[in-house]
């Protein structure tokens, strides 16, 4: 398997496991560029990266430019709050119009599931999924996986629990192709009304009581609790949502067995990880931000290389 | 396929040798060189060379690294295929080091000045030189040539140079191949 089966990253359920071996091989090697004293390679001189964005994000879109500049590629950045968008354009005239000055590939983050998808039928470009509403976030479950790899070794047969706000989260759901996709058990845990109905429908076991779901798991993915997408209450206040479904360090002690602790950032410090979990030894929060700008170099490197 | 063969197991040693001397007539005790071997097929050479010295000629400290320059080509989405790379293996600054690359077969010489683009993100060498088992004639694109070869060979476009190594092929042996 020397190439991706795919020419958009629109999500992780349109990958293979092929797919996700050969982005983690290359990512290995993007990993040992970006470690050097010069960390960057000429590859994508050629190349021209637009990075357009309707919905905030400031880790996604440093770690997409930095990837992006580390490859040599030439990058637009483009925010939807200074934009033409605010005067009535639709999506479509939008990317095309910035694709007329001759952009390949287009890096998206949208507020609506399946944009990118859309989008990627109506223009001529590679599109990278930056996240698209509660959909997926592809490149955050590539790296996220990828950063149990390095950890526990491979990801197959590990047991993983997602935990906290499933019901908005695209990093759950594309968490859960992604390590479904490469033989690990996963679990949800939350809030009942934070849980999707049939969520076990995916293939993945459903707990409400966070003690039992982290005794029985090798990795916790803590969630942050997204206040900004609630308009109603999904529980009855940050306190007691933290006293339940919060990681602090006496819980993580109880436990028989040492497990790792992951984040996709940003942390709601003391709501859904205290700061002496997330500072601890266990967790590996800033590994999958390092592992990040590796992940992206690696899918944008393979999904140039198919633009003829 | 049509192929003849070009060197024996024999002759290869004896090259071998002869490099390694050169090598040692120019760089004595290797305590300012560094070796360093051209991902994929030049490592094998490289690996070849820094024990011979070792063993052979008793050079007490060899520095050997493997150079992957896949991201450093010039001819990235103009083929088919993906390029795929190799591994990256340079735990040394080349910093005023005088560099020694080393690969299988110099053809274009594409792939050499791809390598001297990607050292560079190790410091700055004192002096780059260049040691390749087979130097093929009137096929170069650039201006680059070995300082050390092993065997000049004459071929034409449509033949191709292929170079076995005991460690991963089996055998030592080159052999010139027909392409069809």
């Amino acid at each position: 398997m020397s190439e991706l089966s795919v020419q958009h990253l629109l999500g992780i359920k349109y990958l293979n496991k092929q797919d996700i071996q050969l982005i983690f091989e290359t990512a290995d090697h993007f990993k040992e560029v970006i470690n050097r004293s010069i960390k960057k390679v000429p590859t994508l001189r050629d190349i021209t990266i637009a990075n357009i964005f309707f919905e905030n994000s400031t880790r996604t879109k440093l770690s997409f430019e930095l990837a992006e500049k580390r490859l040599s590629a030439d990058v637009i950045n483009f925010s939807a709050s200074q934009s033409s968008v605010k005067k009535g354009e639709t999506l479509v005239d939008t990317v095309n119009n910035i694709l007329s000055m001759k952009v390949d590939m287009v890096v998206m983050r949208h507020p609506s599931p399946g944009a990118v998808i859309f989008l990627s039928k109506h223009v001529k470009a590679a599109i990278v999924n930056a996240g698209d509403g509660a959909h997926e976030h592809p490149t955050q479950a590539l790296l996220d996986s990828y950063s149990i790899r390095e950890r526990l070794g491979e990801v197959a047969g590990k047991k993983v629990v997602i935990v906290g706000d499933i019901l908005h989260s695209r990093v759950a759901l594309s968490n859960i192709f992604a390590l479904k996709m490469q033989g690990a058990q996963v679990m949800v845990c939350g809030p009942k009304t934070l849980l999707p109905k049939y969520i076990d429908q995916l293939g993945v076991l459903v707990a409400t009581d966070l003690k039992k779901a982290l005794e029985w798991c090798d990795v916790a993915n803590m969630l942050r609790v997204q206040n900004e997408r609630f308009d109603v209450s999904y529980f009855p206040s940050t306190r007691e949502y933290s006293q339940q479904f919060g990681l602090n360090k006496a819980i993580l002690e109880s436990l028989s067995k040492e497990i790792v602790v992951m984040h996709p950032g940003p942390i709601n410090r003391g709501v859904e990880i205290t700061s002496d979990v997330a500072d601890s030894g266990q967790s590996i929060i800033l590994d999958q931000v390092e592992n990040g700008v590796a992940i992206r170099m690696a899918v944008i490197y393979l999904l140039a290389s198919k633009i003829k | 396929m049509n192929q003849r063969i070009l060197l024996t197991a024999q002759e290869i040693d004896i090259i071998l040798h002869r490099l390694a001397c050169q090598l040692l007539e120019n760089h004595l005790d290797f305590s300012n060189t560094v070796l360093v071997g051209i991902q994929p097929r030049g490592i094998f050479l490289a690996e070849r060379l820094a024990n011979m010295l070792q063993e052979h000629y008793q050079v007490s400290q060899v520095s050997l690294g493997a150079l992957d320059i896949t991201f450093f080509r010039d001819d990235f989405r103009r083929g088919d295929k993906t390029l795929q790379a190799n591994t990256t293996k340079i735990n040394f600054l080349v910093e005023d080091k005088r560099v020694v690359f080393i690969d299988d077969v110099l053809h274009t010489g594409r792939s050499i000045r791809a390598a001297l683009t990607a050292i560079q993100s190790f410091g700055r060498p004192q002096e780059i030189e260049l040691l390749t088992l087979i130097d093929r004639r009137f096929s170069r694109h650039l201006p680059i040539q070995p300082n050390y070869r092993g065997r000049q060979v004459d071929a034409i476009n449509q033949e191709r140079v292929k170079v076995l190594w005991r460690e991963n092929d089996g055998k030592d042996a080159v052999y010139l191949v027909e392409k069809v």
